[in-house]
């Protein structure tokens, strides 16, 4: 396999294409909706309707507006159909010939479709992930080709410094830096990590990726292993994902078999193997020491750092770990160049950011826009605000390690900084927005059950304070704190911030804090009386409502 | 570790999962991916099983134990004929899914985690599926249903319950 065969697979693929191509979702979303028998549907009606040399139904990844799946997008002339059936197989194909159908259509010149700008999930929804040769088709394995031959690793890497590109697993650290960092840390063994163990509830960008587009997530190791010297890679994806486990497995095999992953690639001297690892459902194996753990075969328990995992990481070795959308931005920065890449975004965050939208929200799926981009034209224009002409209350980021952002402040752009001045992260992209009707202590309550349920045990602040919190939480949901539980759980927050080992403990008080600064009256409201007759809440809060708290 | 034998039960399953570990030459390092086969097979990790993998393996059986017990996705009691796993992710949650969750238990008369009492049906919880944009979702028996109701999830186990008065 060399730069010419590349070429011919790409070319031949290219020129297979037919008159019109019917695009097919299936990604989990639509997958749910049966989107699988749809595709056979559509199948079957352009068999039975002869059109076999000039319509194409290709199964694709996701197509973004999971709300009004299953989706089905005819090219070229750019339609997008919704909520389709089996049933509506036969006039949708007999519409590419000029027949008439009465499948609902979507709009492609939504703002939900308009202002998204696809870096990472530009294949998604165009190929279909389950082959190789589409990938290639669209310039992929090339930017792997460009570093192989034409540059020395030490350029890889000073391609990813000047991009700008931050970690987007959520805490943002230069992906450039730690990259370097590996690749001068002498060892003859060295591993890269792509951490998919997407954990927090509400976000699913890593799922589609790795089920729209795995290739540029194993181009984006490979590549990454050429610049940090490594030829072993594993990939760490949850079980809660069995689609995204069984795509990566095909591209894998389809990688390996026509020398792209392997023994001397492309004719290189590069060897690089990728192996699958998968996780058992334990939200803090998100964090790299744990997830190192968890790859070895043991109990996933974080460990104190330094050392971090660039010195000692998987077995001892020097080892790179990066988030599934940071690999899948690499090759599209080698191919176009890091300038290109780092004037998208803002001064401190390049490039684009992919974000989960959920919640009571319009128009839910994922979304691709440039760093910066305001909250509000997020949620309001692309999401199309709350459903039913409810109003919006807050927005939450960063799962239960971020917090909520009060509709006030919808006008901040997104990007880290901007995010942790607000007391929320950016985080791996979840977005949910919430309603009027949703009670901030309960959402409060919510994520600390769940920090309690996931904290490892392994120290002290995380593994007790999560549960003194979630007590606390408990008591004032149920009306029965007073306010000397609000400020013990105030002064619990400090010290489980300040204490724990890693960052699920160190940011378990997020939503707390978060939502105790931007809707302090909600928890005022609930509170008791204290015995002595002392009215309990600050001045000024509001009287308590008669509503009984679920 | 008296009890252990190689498959003494002639189960043909023990042999499956033997090969399973040879696949990966017996490291120890595949622990995780031995009891994700172990479960498949078997449906849930019993003691005896995970000390056939112990053995297999060349690991203390505590270490074993310790790791299957940490992780949510092993399961150290049988499950009923049919599942049912509510997520909760927070999508899900701020759409409902607590009521989801609440009508399925009130019509089972179990609680999440249990199991009826004829083994025909298990509920379950999921922290997060990541079908967020289709919120709430319920896996039945593997597969996985969008927006959810309190109605419709109880017509849904309905079936599979027992047909009382």
């Amino acid at each position: 396999m060399d730069l010419d065969d590349l070429n011919a697979i790409a070319e031949k693929e290219r020129a297979s294409r037919k008159k019109t191509v019917i695009r097919c979702c299936t990604a989990a979303g639509c997958m749910s909706s049966h989107s699988d028998a749809v595709k056979a549907g559509l199948e079957k009606a352009v068999r039975e309707s002869g059109l076999d040399d000039r319509v194409e139904v290709r199964g694709v990844g996701c197509m973004r507006l999971c709300c009004q799946g299953p989706l089905v997008g005819v090219d070229p002339a750019g339609i997008i159909y919704e909520r389709v059936t089996p049933e509506d197989a036969p006039s949708l194909v007999a519409s590419t010939e000029g027949g008439a159908t009465q499948v609902r259509r979507g709009d492609p010149n939504h703002p939900f479709f308009r202002k998204q700008l696809s870096i990472v999930l530009a294949n998604s929804g165009e190929i279909d992930p389950e082959r190789i040769e589409s990938y290639i088709a669209a310039d992929g394995y090339l930017g792997l080709h460009a570093v192989l031959i034409e540059m020395a690793p030490k350029d890889a890497v000073d391609s990813v410094i000047r991009s700008g590109l931050r970690g987007r697993g959520g805490a943002g650290y230069p992906t450039g830096l730690k990259w370097a960092t590996v690749a001068k840390t002498p060892g003859a063994q060295k591993y890269v990590v792509c951490n998919a163990d997407e954990g927090d509830p509400g976000a699913f960008m890593d799922r589609s990726v790795l089920e729209s587009d795995p290739h540029s997530v194993l181009e984006g190791m490979a590549i990454a292993g050429y610049a940090v010297g490594a030829s072993q890679g594993f990939i760490y994806v949850r079980a809660e994902y069995p689609l995204a486990i069984k795509r990566l497995q095909i591209a894998i095999k389809q990688a390996k078999q026509i020398g792209l992953l392997g023994s001397g690639i492309l004719e290189s001297p590069f060897n690089f193997n990728v192996d699958i690892r998968i996780g058992a459902g334990a939200y803090v194996c998100g964090e790299e020491t744990a997830l190192m753990a968890s790859i070895e075969g043991k109990r996933g328990t974080p460990r104190p750092r330094p050392p971090f995992p660039a010195e000692s990481g998987l077995w001892g070795c020097p080892t790179l770990i990066n988030n599934v959308e940071t690999f899948a931005n690499i090759a599209p920065i080698i191919r176009r160049g890091a300038e290109w890449y780092a004037a998208i975004g803002t001064g401190k965050s390049k490039g684009t950011k992919v974000f989960a939208l959920a919640g009571k929200i319009a128009n839910t799926g994922l979304i691709e826009v440039p760093m910066g981009t305001p909250l509000r034209q997020i949620v309001e224009e692309m999401g199309g605000g709350a459903p039913d002409g409810a109003k919006i209350k807050a927005v939450q980021t960063g799962g239960p390690s971020g917090g909520c952002i009060p509709a006030h402040e919808l006008d901040t752009p997104v990007d880290y900084e901007s995010l942790t001045r607000l007391g929320s992260i950016m985080g791996s992209g979840g977005m949910i927005v919430m309603d009027e009707s949703t009670r901030m202590p309960e959402v409060a309550r919510y994520f600390m059950e769940f920090c309690m349920d996931e904290s490892c045990g392994k120290c002290i602040p995380c593994r007790a304070g999560t549960v003194q919190m979630h007590r606390l939480l408990d008591k004032i949901v149920k009306r029965e704190a007073t306010a000397g539980d609000l400020s013990k759980l105030e002064d619990l927050c400090e010290m489980v911030r300040h204490t724990s080992l890693c960052g699920l403990g160190q940011n378990a008080p997020n939503p707390v804090v978060s939502t105790l600064r931007f809707f302090r009256n909600e928890y005022l409201e609930l509170l008791r009386q204290e015995p002595d007759g002392e009215p309990a809440a600050a001045a000024g809060a509001a009287p308590a409502r008669n509503k009984e708290a679920s | 570790m008296a009890r252990v034998m190689k498959h003494a039960s002639g189960d043909k399953r023990f042999k499956i999962l033997e090969a399973h570990i040879k696949k990966f030459q017996g490291r120890q390092d595949a622990l995780i991916e031995v009891l994700h086969k172990a479960q498949e097979l078997f449906g849930y990790l019993e003691d005896d099983l995970l000390l056939f993998v112990a053995y297999q393996l060349k690991l203390p059986p505590g270490r074993v134990y310790g790791v299957a017990t940490f992780y949510h996705f092993f399961t150290l009691k049988p499950q009923g004929a049919h599942t049912c796993v509510v997520c909760l992710g927070t999508a899900c949650y701020v759409r409902g899914a607590d009521r989801v969750l609440a009508a399925i238990e009130a019509e089972a008369k179990i609680k999440a985690g249990e199991t009826t009492p004829d083994k025909q049906l298990s509920v379950l919880t999921a922290r997060c599926i990541g079908a967020c944009g289709i919120a709430p979702a319920v896996v039945y028996d593997g597969t996985t249903v969008p927006r959810q109701t309190p109605e419709s999830a109880v017509a849904q186990v309905k079936g599979w319950l027992p047909h009382g008065p």
